[in-house]
């Protein structure tokens, strides 16, 4: 396996790699986005209960659902980084950060923008709301923690050890709803076997979901490429490439 | 120890302590009503589990569903009071049932509706077992459909509404 | 299509507010990101090469130096010279 992932595991090869990914990711982003969103506000029946305020679960669900995916893939780039001294790992830690905590906070908002006209508030202390927003701080300490060093390196060991006490916090709010009682409904698309949903409901949200995963490796592999370069400023391949490309 | 060292360390702690303080204080509202509410029956039986009781003049978080037929509005003003049963699989409402009064002056969420899920809060008096709310809030299930469907049959709305809890 | 005009898609039902809040924030924060994103890769670029632009001068100047230094040498082993044929 470290045979196979040697190629990908130097940051020159990486570097380019993203690059040449980045436009054809940008390019199904939008495609995704673009059918997903039309779908979602045009086409999708409105629920029998909650009428049109149900189209926000269309940006709700998948950026909530996947402000977790992002935390769980940092933990794992944090441990790489930790355990194994994977340099690249930790540049990933660091990318994925900022975006996860955008993803946590249009979560936050979009919740309370859909709970205001249907339980009557636009906030509740329930377990799930509370852990999501502890989510968001957690986020936020990561960047901060990240910024605070000189030394990329001392930053990621920081950064990585709360990011690592911090994965707690995923199944408590995975489960909270399950656990303890909470004014926050269970899990509609991800539960076992059949989704609480009719198709024609489903269908765009697959689409919305799948654009906001291409979006969130699309600005991963943006930001990533900024942490591999300002970690490897002084190799020569990143001199020539600065001085190849000029000043853009 | 010096200074640069000594300036990132501030920070770094500043940032840890912020963080572990805000979780704690978090936590700490959490630890309080983690348990959002009070089953109608929990009010006569205590919680399930710990076996605490609400005491009179409490103010807690009731949740339930709102049993049908019981809803009377004032004709003047925003004033309504409810009845609030369990939950059960499959939804069924019995005369027998634990059921608590909860009355309230204000709007309602949208969704508020016979066989709704509902989460009032409010304060207790156990002698008529009622609840003078202040807030009431809906609480709405995991499953979505068109209306179209809806039509078919009262039954799986009712299901669907019953399975948020 | 769900909605029979454009006013009554603006209006969603009657939860236009609510709905469009959450697209409008949704796509605000993410524009916004993906513009933060590539301001920082330029900004990473441009420092590194100002780093080495001021690397590259400090060589020279450098270097320069040097080539003073040899000069005022030879300039000095000059003037020594003719220090030492003027008695």
């Amino acid at each position: 396996m470290w045979k196979w992932l040697h190629p990908y595991a130097n940051p020159e090869t990486t570097y380019h790699l993203t690059g040449r990914i980045i436009p054809w990711f940008s390019a199904l982003t939008i495609a995704l986005l673009t059918i997903g969103i039309t779908w979602a506000l045009l086409f999708a029946p409105a629920d029998y209960q909650q009428g049109d305020s149900f189209r926000i679960f269309y940006i709700h669900v998948p950026t909530a659902t996947l402000s977790m995916g992002i935390y769980v893939g940092m933990a794992i780039a944090a441990l790489c980084s930790l355990v194994w001294q994977l340099r690249l790992a930790d540049a990933s830690a660091a990318a994925l950060a900022p975006i996860g905590a955008v993803f946590t906070f249009v979560s936050l908002v979009t919740g309370a923008a859909w709970g205001k006209p249907m339980w009557g508030t636009w906030w509740i202390w329930d377990a799930r709301l509370t852990s999501q927003l502890i989510l968001l701080f957690l986020f936020l300490g990561v960047i901060a923690l990240h910024n605070a060093f000189e030394d990329k390196t001392s930053a990621g060991k920081a950064a990585g050890i709360l990011t690592l006490v911090g994965v707690i916090n995923i199944p408590i709010i995975k489960y909270s709803v399950e656990w303890w009682n909470t004014l926050h409904q269970g899990a509609t698309v991800s539960k076992m076997g059949k989704p609480s949903m009719s198709i024609d409901m489903l269908w765009p949200f697959i689409f919305c979901y799948m654009g906001f995963v291409f979006l969130i490796v699309v600005i991963t592999c943006i930001r990533f490429r900024s942490e591999i370069i300002s970690r490897n400023s002084m190799r020569p391949w990143v001199r020539e490439l600065v001085l190849n490309q000029g000043v853009k | 120890m010096n200074p640069r060292r000594k300036k990132r360390l501030t920070i770094v702690a500043s940032i840890l302590i912020a963080l572990s303080l805000v979780s704690g204080l978090v936590l700490y509202a959490l630890s309080q009503n983690i348990d959002l509410f009070y089953k109608p029956s929990e009010i006569y039986n205590g919680k399930e589990g710990t076996g605490t009781k609400a005491i009179n003049g409490q103010r807690l978080r009731i949740g339930g569903l709102v049993v049908p037929g019981s809803v009377k509005r004032d004709e003047n003003s925003l004033k309504i009071a409810f009845k609030l049963a369990d939950m059960k699989m499959p939804i069924t409402f019995d005369e027998n049932d634990p059921m608590i009064t909860v009355k309230y002056d204000g709007i309602l969420p949208d969704l508020f509706r016979e066989g709704q899920g509902i989460v009032a809060n409010g304060v207790l008096n156990t002698d008529g077992y009622i609840i003078e709310a202040t807030e009431v809030l809906a609480k709405h299930d995991e499953n979505y459909m068109p209306k179209e469907l809806e039509m078919d049959g009262s039954k799986t709305s009712m299901e669907a509404t019953a399975k948020g809890y | 299509m769900q909605f029979e005009n454009i006013n009554a898609f603006f209006a969603m039902g009657g939860y236009g507010f609510y709905v469009w809040l959450s697209y409008g924030v949704t796509a605000l924060a993410i524009v916004l990101l993906i513009i933060l994103s590539k301001q920082k890769h330029k900004n990473t670029l441009l420092a590194i090469n100002q780093r080495y632009t001021r690397e590259l001068k400090r060589k020279e100047a450098a270097k320069q130096q040097q080539e003073l230094k040899q000069n005022n040498l030879s300039s000095s082993e000059v003037v020594e010279k003719t220090n030492e044929s003027t008695p």
